[in-house]
């Protein structure tokens, strides 16, 4: 096999028309993506940002971490053998096949989400609680704004997973980039394969890379690690007279959390459930 | 006014066997904080300050007795509303981090219902009044000192203007001498605002400074003692307040009151620049440097003097003392000084003369005498930091 072999599959107009054209298949692994995402986000984020709001329940966050160590595969089988008799049209494979994406889903973003709202500093909570805001106005004003950028790298991690994994959709007989893989395994087309899953990569970069510029753009500088280092480099340009302030002796150190988020975002997404594990004591009087 | 009555709060202690120990964390507190004065709640770690604080805006409910604000029962009223009247500022300011300053301070405003504008323009204001550089409205807390995000902390309680203020240990993150200057434009603010505050500090040098009164806990929530800050110093009821108010307490009560009319010594001085033969025309071992504007520099040694009076040779060691200042500082500018002859400044920081110690020390026995008829009133004599004019016009 080589390069050219590839190349002539991707050039190769046949591929790109009708139901097996890559169009087709990458809307459909896109609708099997985005389903799935909406209704783990639908589940996971008012799950993980009432824990994280209340304290409650944190073991819901580790025991569905745990979930993860179910095989994605065998899980598929099973809930077809379950939902297959019941339901008679595509729907026994749609709702099976998006039932174990979800699951897959769940974890990061309950983690996630529930990572962020605990990460809130307990004094920025204390005194907005203090100033008169109700509870949803702290979970709203304050705490999901503080809570974005673990969240938004838990989603990048989610989507991630969920692309690769949809490929699974395809053993079940459903569309998306996984019927090159099922389809090229049983013909012994391998070449096919490996388009498929040069696709299957490209999708979730490509998916990535949106979602970061999302995250640019939806944190503020104030968390993001943006403005200090704008401050900072100002900082150094200018006279240090201009400080109007005297006491830049005990300027804050940045806050190791704020370092931390810093560091989850650049090196990918996975730290944020690493971050639940021990879910830290907070006094919560 | 802030009114306890009876104020007890007992935590139950979760452990392991199921049933809980309790522990009690304030104890039948009776207090009054009267309306437009500096109430310091002040005692060891743990002696149950924070809680006592925490109750007032309700983010503890007591176990027992009532809190009234101007009369009424903090707990009638709608806990949102109550807070949202109430400023709040703590110990690690707690400013929203994703927000800038500015957004930060409008927080109260908005929560009421002003619109955007006005509750800017105000927030400006307030951004400036607590010494901060209006262009420090846009950063972010991060990009902030400690000394700044406390800044915009009490900017912040401010906002709305509320009538009563709770502070928990604003300062005590601070560096030493960010936190006087703390202090200092905080006792400023106050003069202006003249806001019922109850303030919570675990250092009784900064209680005393503060406090128009002063209440002392031991732990478990007990009030000691509830006095001015003189009285305090000059009569702590048991032994747990006078050590807790400490060993040179003596020395610190000289804080209390301006001093009274002292004659000043005339001092010779020289200009930075002066040769050698000037200065030792003067006469005198040491000789005070002043500048321009005739403000004090140091002192230069005659004999150390080569060519003419440079910085280098300047000694910086001792202390200027106001003319408004207390008898704590016109005793330390003397003992500070090297020629034994303490520098005392006006307002705008001009040399007027100097002072021996042994001419500070009969005024501070003429004041003791003075002081022992006034304090049996409960009224205490102004720090130096609140010109008496001021304190009465409140
Ligand atoms: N949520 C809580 N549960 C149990 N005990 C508490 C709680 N909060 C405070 N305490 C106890 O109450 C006492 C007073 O605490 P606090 O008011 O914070 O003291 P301070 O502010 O004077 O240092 C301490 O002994 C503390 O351990
Ligand atoms: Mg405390």
């Amino acid at each position: 096999m080589s390069l050219s072999l590839i190349w002539g599959w991707f050039t190769d107009p046949a591929n790109w028309q009708g139901t097996d054209g890559v169009p087709n298949r990458v809307l459909e692994h896109l609708f099997y993506t985005g389903l799935t995402l909406l209704i783990a986000l639908v589940i996971a984020v008012p799950l993980g940002a009432w824990v994280g709001h209340s304290g409650r329940l944190r073991w819901l966050v580790t025991g569905a971490n745990a979930a993860r160590a179910i095989p994605t595969l065998g899980l598929l089988f099973a809930v077809s053998m379950f939902v297959g008799p019941l339901i008679k049209s595509d729907l026994a494979f749609v709702i099976p096949s998006i039932t174990v994406l979800v699951l897959l889903a769940i974890p990061p973003l309950l983690s996630g989400t529930y990572a962020g709202i605990d990460s809130v500093e307990p004094a920025a909570r204390d005194a907005a609680r203090g100033m008169g805001m109700t509870g949803w106005q702290v979970l709203s004003k304050v705490e999901a704004p503080c809570a974005l950028p673990l969240f938004l790298s838990s989603l990048r991690s989610a989507t991630l997973q969920v692309i690769a994994t949809a490929t699974i959709a395809a053993s079940v007989s459903l569309g998306g980039l996984g019927r090159y893989l099922i389809d090229g395994l049983a013909s012994r087309d391998y070449v096919e394969m490996v388009c498929g899953s040069i696709l299957v990569a490209l999708l979730a970069l490509v998916a990535d890379g949106v979602l970061a510029v999302i995250e640019k753009r939806a944190v503020s500088p104030g968390i993001s690690g943006r403005a200090t280092r704008v401050a900072r480099s100002r900082a150094r340009n200018s006279d240090p007279h201009s400080e109007p302030d005297s006491d830049g002796a005990d300027r804050t150190d940045p806050d190791p959390r704020q370092a931390a988020l810093v560091g989850s975002r650049s090196t990918g997404p996975v730290e944020a459930t690493a971050a639940t594990g021990t879910p830290s004591e907070r006094d919560r009087t | 006014m802030i009114r306890f009555e009876g104020v007890t709060k007992r935590y139950v202690e979760a452990s392991g066997t199921g049933g809980g120990a309790e522990s009690v964390a304030v104890d039948d507190l009776t207090l009054e904080a009267p309306t437009g004065q500096i109430t310091v709640l002040v005692g060891p770690s743990g002696c149950g300050k924070t809680t006592t604080l925490r109750m007032v805006n309700r983010m503890i409910t007591p176990t027992s007795g009532t809190i009234s604000i101007d009369g009424r029962d903090t707990a009638s009223l709608d806990v949102a509303e109550l807070r949202r009247g109430i400023g709040y500022v703590i110990q690690h300011a707690g400013l929203f981090p994703h927000r800038t300053v500015l957004d930060n301070v409008t927080t109260v405003p908005r929560l009421l219902g002003t619109d955007k504008r006005t509750a800017r323009s105000r927030a400006m204001e307030l951004i400036e009044r607590v010494g901060l550089d209006p262009a420090m409205a846009r950063r972010y807390p991060a990009q902030l000192s400690g000394g700044q995000q406390q800044r915009v902390g009490v900017a912040r309680a401010l906002a709305a203007d509320p009538p009563v203020m709770l502070m928990d240990e604003p300062f005590s993150a601070v560096d030493p001498v960010v936190r006087e200057q703390l202090q200092n434009e905080f006792l400023r603010l106050q003069s202006e605002l003249g806001k019922t505050i109850l303030f919570v500090t675990h250092d009784i040098d900064e209680a005393v400074k503060l406090g128009d009164q002063v209440a002392v806990l031991r732990v478990g929530g007990i009030l000691a003692q509830l006095d001015s800050p003189a009285r305090l110093l000059a009569d702590p009821v048991d032994d747990f307040v006078a050590g807790f108010v400490g060993r040179d307490r003596g020395y610190r009560a000289l804080s209390f009151g301006a001093a009274l009319e002292l004659s000043l010594a005339d001092e010779p001085t020289v200009r930075l620049g002066a040769t050698a033969a000037e200065v030792r025309a003067v006469g005198t071992a040491w000789v005070l440097c002043v500048g321009d504007a005739g403000e004090p520099l140091g002192w230069v040694r005659a004999a150390a003097v080569e060519s003419e009076v440079t910085t280098r040779v300047l000694h910086r060691g001792g202390t200027v003392a106001s003319t408004t200042g207390s008898l704590r500082a016109l005793l330390d500018a003397a003992l500070s000084s090297p020629s034994g002859r303490g520098v005392v400044a006006d307002d705008d920081g001009r040399l007027v003369g100097t002072i021996r110690a042994a001419e500070v020390i009969p005024a501070i026995e003429a004041r003791r005498d003075g002081v022992g008829a006034t304090t049996g009133s409960g009224t205490h004599a102004q720090t130096s930091a609140r010109p008496a004019e001021e304190a009465t016009a409140r």
